[in-house]
């Protein structure tokens, strides 16, 4: 799905520098006619190759349903759910995990090993799958390898461990570059703006200020939409 | 299998459509010449929302903007990168150079940096300064015109500094430095380490009524649809068409070689169609090659002909020699300072650093001979595939155990994000002959074109500045209160310099001089064997300087483009 805005509504809701500016604005000084921002899971870009692969590798599969499953579980203790945005279910970190065993093959043999030790543990400490077990049965499977000694490679350390580090990565960061996990982050960007500098409040809460020389050389975002004339020196005059 | 001529004789051909290429086909079609312009990639607009990835976000994508089949993320906008598939180069044992390559209509323009920086009266005479490598036929006051008149037709911002060999210009107004950017002034002002408002590419202010303004998503490396930043394609390109020039551009076409007569002269070039992949001929009275340093000389040492059998251009033995790219280091620091942010605010800005450290030291009191600037990087940006990874590690600076999970995963996410500052140190490395690429025989491309085969190595000029970087920046980043991040590259790391190629900013393969013995062109990018073959992408630098080359580029492209127009009215080509 494509979605047309145009930048008058987008500046509109980017704070009041914005609208101060807004409001300078004439006709002929309108820097930007439209701009396009899409949500279009088809394409998102992609040569007509990329896009070939990626049909490919999603009509493969790696994880069974119950292995989907265990991930499922297992990314849920790692990052828990909180309100109002969701955890990992909600951000489809499994079809992320699923994808990338595929987009990165070298991850495969280290999650299907790992979850088989998951439940292989499982079976042995408690008498059911991962999946099954209580939620402090499957903190205490955790428990024992989510620590690591940092002096040492990762890929050095015991499968479960390596197992547990790359589940964790793959959890927190398929969390947080979702749609709920960017919320939960507060991330401001990915849409036009009007740059205008740290705000006051920020500033003055980590001890810092301009230097009113610098700021001076800066761009007067009134006049951003204004076409750049110079003096022979290369002074700007407009 | 017969090749395929066309009838049609253009006054130009120029290979390549990058920042060389580019400018020479808006300098020569604005001249009224008939203009063929030969691309080996696909055609690409920035305006097309079907290959648009500027403003997406990562979950629009199953791999969460990953670098699996880009590699600077998927949604950096180069077709190609250090691997092309089908396209391979090789190696003397023992030596290593990365090449990248970006098959599409504006080549490497539409994802580089923007960082736009003129050399310096310095920059032009390395030889008369400090005895190394060699000074260019030509110095700042041959190509400063030009340098102004790519600022104003294609508009940088920055400031009048001052500054010697970093050279003032006609520059838009710079953005407002972000908060990292603060903290970085603050720590390095303590090392003596002066800091400046970058020199980027983008039109924080408008230039003309073709092109937007930049509206701050910070990913001028997803090429801009608005046309705010620089790319040879919407600025250049696409421009010389507009405004009626003849331009005809080929695409998908991979260029052979350059096509000489009985007296040597060019007289067009020939191409492979990569849609049906037979090879073609196209005529020209004058061949301009832009296809990057390291594609130019690889085309000039495959045209071999009974007049030019050592390949054109090429009676010096230097085509491919004095290969060098920029040199580079990084490191990274957290700083507590800047943990737990107020994220209350939109700090994506342009695409680049706001700020940047341009060279300070005296080299004639150390033990490398050229300098280099200094990038930065940092803030609260957009994530994508491979955020909050190891993120715990952080924990290790400040007496944490490293690991575990839950609820306190998200905290340490939220109290680190945007507290990392990162820095890129990017000087110049001597030029030598020693270093070079070559036609490997043994190997072609998938279009049956021989490829390049590499030999090139640092010396300890280039590995001692490296030390000087990781020194500043650790003492930088101390000053910011930070702690560096890893461990400090040692001598057996060689100081954590890149391999050579990986700054992508390679040149010197067809370099300039007055004597035809010691260089592949004349001052006006001509070959010296050839009079109407004309080099204008990086190939002839003398030298590369402590700055990036794309400004040198156009600037001298256009220089080469005004010698073009004046011959050809006299008649001498």
């Amino acid at each position: 799905m494509d979605r047309r805005k145009s930048i008058q509504t987008l500046i509109l809701g980017a704070g009041a520098s914005a609208l101060a500016f807004h409001g300078c604005k004439t006709e002929d000084r309108t820097p930007n006619e439209e701009i396009i921002t899409s949500e279009d899971t088809k394409y998102f870009g992609r040569t007509p190759k990329e896009l070939e692969r990626i049909e490919k590798l999603k009509a493969e599969q790696t994880f069974n349903e119950h292995e989907m499953e265990t991930i499922a579980a297992l990314s849920v203790v790692i990052l828990p759910p909180k309100e109002p945005h969701g955890g990992p279910i909600e951000a489809e970190v499994p079809e992320l995990i699923e994808f990338m065993s595929k987009d990165i093959p070298e991850m495969a043999p280290t999650l299907l090993g790992g979850l088989m030790w998951l439940d292989h543990k499982s079976n042995r400490e408690f008498g059911t799958e991962f999946k099954s077990a209580s939620l402090e049965q499957q903190k205490q499977i955790c428990d024992e390898i989510c620590w690591h000694d940092t002096e040492v490679p990762i890929d050095d350390q015991p499968l479960e461990i390596q197992f547990f580090a790359l589940m964790r990565n793959l959890t927190v960061t398929g969390y947080y570059t979702s749609k709920v996990g960017i919320a939960d982050l507060g991330y401001k960007g990915n849409m036009p703006n009007v740059w205008d500098g740290v705000p006051q409040e920020v500033l003055d809460k980590h001890g810092m200020a301009y230097d009113p020389e610098w700021i001076a050389k800066c761009v007067d975002q009134s006049k951003r939409g204004v076409i750049a004339e110079w003096d022979e020196k290369g002074n700007l005059l407009t | 299998m017969q090749i395929k001529e066309s009838s049609e004789i253009y006054d130009v051909i120029i290979v390549g459509s990058g920042a060389g290429g580019g400018m020479a086909t808006k300098q020569l079609a604005d001249a009224g010449l008939n203009v063929a312009v030969v691309e080996a990639g696909p055609f690409f607009d920035p305006a097309d929302p079907k290959t648009m990835t500027q403003l997406k976000w990562p979950y629009e994508s199953p791999r969460r903007g990953a670098g699996t089949d880009r590699a600077f993320g998927e949604w950096d906008m180069s077709y190609g990168d250090w691997e092309v598939e089908g396209e391979p180069y090789t190696h003397t044992p023992g030596t290593i150079f990365r090449w990248w390559r970006s098959r599409m209509l504006g080549g490497r323009t539409n994802h580089w940096g923007r960082i736009s920086l003129r050399f310096g009266p310095k920059d032009f005479k390395g030889k008369t300064r400090d005895g190394h490598g060699d000074d260019w036929p030509i110095g700042y006051d041959d190509v400063k015109p030009y340098y102004d008149k790519v600022d104003k037709l294609i508009g940088v911002f920055g400031t009048n500094e001052g500054l010697e060999d970093d050279p003032d210009g006609f520059f838009l107004p710079p953005p407002k430095p972000r908060l990292h950017e603060l903290y970085y002034i603050e720590g390095a002002k303590k090392a003596n380490v002066p800091v400046i408002p970058g020199r980027l590419s983008m039109l924080t202010k408008k230039i003309n009524n073709d092109r937007g303004v930049c509206f701050y998503c910070g990913q001028c490396g997803r090429s801009c649809q608005v046309y705010a930043d620089f790319s040879a394609g919407s600025c250049l390109i696409f421009p010389a068409q507009k405004s009626g020039g003849k331009v005809k551009i080929f695409v998908n076409s991979m260029v052979r070689e350059v096509l000489t007569n009985d007296e040597g002269k060019a007289t067009g070039i020939s191409y492979i169609n990569k849609e049906d992949r037979k090879e073609y001929e196209l005529r020209g009275k004058v061949v301009v090659l832009a296809a990057s340093a390291c594609s130019s000389a690889r085309i000039l040492l495959n045209s071999k002909s009974k007049q030019h059998p050592n390949g054109l251009g090429n009676s010096s033995n230097l085509v491919g020699k004095y290969l060098h790219d920029s040199t580079g280091a990084g490191a990274a620091g957290v700083i507590p300072g800047l943990m737990n942010r107020d994220v209350s605010y939109n700090e994506d800005g342009v695409g680049g650093m706001h700020v940047y450290s341009p060279w300070w030291g005296d080299n004639s009191k150390l033990d490398f001979p050229r300098g280099y600037h200094i990038e930065i990087w940092g803030g609260m940006s957009q994530p994508n595939y491979g955020f909050g990874w190891n993120q715990g590690d952080l924990n290790q600076y400040f007496g944490m155990k490293v690991g575990g999970y839950g609820d306190s995963l998200r905290e340490d996410v939220k109290k680190y994000y945007g507290s990392v500052i990162g820095f890129g140190g990017r000087g110049e490395g001597i030029a030598r002959k020693e270093n070079y690429c070559e036609i490997d025989p043994t190997t072609v491309d998938e279009y049956g074109i021989p490829v390049l085969k590499f030999n090139y190595q640092w010396s300890d000029f280039e590995r001692n500045q490296a030390k000087h970087m990781q020194d500043t920046f650790e003492e930088i980043i101390h000053n910011m209160g930070g702690i560096y991040l890893g461990e400090k590259p040692g001598k057996d790391r060689d100081y954590g310099l890149n391999k050579p190629g990986e700054i992508i900013h390679e040149v010197g393969t067809t370099r300039m001089g007055d004597d035809p013995k010691t260089s592949v062109t004349n001052k006006f990018n001509q070959l010296h064997d050839v009079d109407n073959v004309f080099i204008v992408d990086a190939g002839v630098f003398v030298s590369q300087a402590d700055k990036n080359c794309t400004w040198t580029i156009m600037a001298l492209s256009w220089r080469a483009s005004d010698y073009i127009i004046e011959q050809l009215k006299q008649q001498n080509i």
